[in-house]
C-alpha cells in the first residue's frame, strides 16, 4: 500500500470512527453501561494516534517526539475518563 | 516519499530506525509541544469542573448541536487529509498538484471556522456567553482559544499554497510546507479530544 491509499484509508475510517461517536452521543448510550463511553474515547484515541503517527509522521520520527506526542494522548485520554467515571 | 520508506513507515516501533527525522521546523515542533501541554491542561481541568458540577455542564452541554460538532470534526479530519496528501504530492514533485490539495485544506479549515462562527452567534443570541455559568466560561474560552489556532493555521495553510508553486517547494525541498502542515494536524488532534469531551458525553 502507498503512503496515499494508506491516508486516504485513514481518512475515511477516521470519518467513520467520528460517525460512530456522533451515533452514541445521539442515542444517549453513554449514559448507562460503560462501554458507550470507553468506544467513544477508543475512537478518540484511534483518530488521536491516526494523525500523529501517519499524518504528523510521528512514526519515522525521533523516538521522542512520537512517545511525548502519543504519551500526551494516552494520558489525557485516561485522565478524563477517569474524571468521567468518578462522576457518574 | 519512495517506495522504500513508505514501507519503512509502516512498521513499528521506529525508533532504532537511522533515518528517524522530523517532518517540519524544530521550533515549531516545540511550540506544538507547548500548546498540547497547554491544551491536556484545560481538557483536565475542565473535567474536573465537570465532576464538580455535573447539572452545570449537563444543562450546558445539552444545549451544544451533536450534528454540529460531528460535521465540523468531519471538516478538520478532510483538512488534515488534504495537507497531507499535499505534502506527499509536493515531495513527488508536483508543486500545482500540492498547493491545490494545500488550498483544499485551508478551505476546509474556512468551512470549519463559519460553522463555528454560527455556533458561537446562536449560542450569544440564546443568551449564551462567558459569564452565564462554569459551563459557559469553559466552553468559551476552550473552543475560542481553539478556534483561534484554527484561524492561524489557515492563514499559514493558504500563505504556503501560494508560495509553494512560486518558491518551487517539490521533492526535498518540502520543509516549509511539512513545518505548516505539523501545525495544522496539531489543531485537528486537541479536536479530535475536544469533541468527545464537550459534544457527545453531554
Amino acid at each position: 500500500m502507498s503512503t496515499a491509499q494508506r491516508i486516504d484509508r485513514l481518512w475515511w475510517a477516521m470519518l467513520a470512527a467520528t460517525a460512530a461517536s456522533w451515533w452514541i452521543g445521539e442515542t444517549g448510550l453513554w449514559t448507562g453501561p460503560l462501554w458507550p463511553l470507553l468506544i467513544v474515547f477508543g475512537l478518540s484515541l484511534f483518530k488521536g494516534l491516526a494523525i500523529a503517527l501517519d499524518f504528523m509522521e510521528l512514526r519515522g520520527a525521533p523516538a521522542v517526539w512520537r512517545r511525548f506526542v502519543v504519551g500526551w494522548l494516552l494520558l489525557v485520554i485516561l485522565v478524563i475518563v477517569a474524571l468521567h467515571l468518578g462522576s457518574r | 516519499m519512495t517506495a522504500d520508506t513508505t514501507t519503512a513507515s509502516a512498521a513499528w516501533p521506529a525508533s532504532t530506525r537511522e533515518d528517524a527525522r522530523l517532518a517540519g521546523d524544530l521550533a515549531m515542533w516545540l511550540i506544538i509541544g507547548i500548546e498540547m501541554l497547554t491544551f491536556g491542561l484545560m481538557f483536565i481541568v475542565f473535567s474536573f469542573a465537570r465532576m464538580r458540577e455535573p447539572a452545570v455542564f449537563h444543562a450546558g452541554q445539552a444545549t451544544l448541536d451533536l450534528h454540529l460538532g460531528a460535521t465540523n470534526t468531519a471538516l478538520l479530519l478532510t483538512g488534515s487529509w488534504c495537507a497531507a496528501r499535499a505534502v506527499q504530492a509536493l515531495r513527488g514533485g508536483s508543486e500545482r498538484r500540492g498547493a491545490r490539495w494545500l488550498w483544499g485544506a485551508a478551505g476546509f479549515g474556512v468551512a470549519f471556522l463559519l460553522l463555528k462562527s454560527l455556533e458561537y452567534r446562536a449560542k450569544a443570541s440564546a443568551g449564551y456567553d462567558l459569564d452565564t455559568d462554569t459551563f459557559w466560561t469553559f466552553y468559551y474560552l476552550l473552543t475560542g482559544f481553539h478556534f483561534m489556532h484554527v484561524l492561524a493555521a489557515v492563514l499559514l495553510l493558504a500563505g504556503i499554497a501560494w508560495l509553494a508553486p512560486r518558491r518551487g517547494w517539490q521533492g526535498r525541498n518540502t520543509h516549509a510546507p511539512e513545518t505548516v502542515t505539523a501545525f495544522w494536524h496539531m489543531v485537528d488532534l486537541l479536536w479530535v479530544v475536544l469533541f468527545p469531551l464537550v459534544y457527545v458525553l453531554r
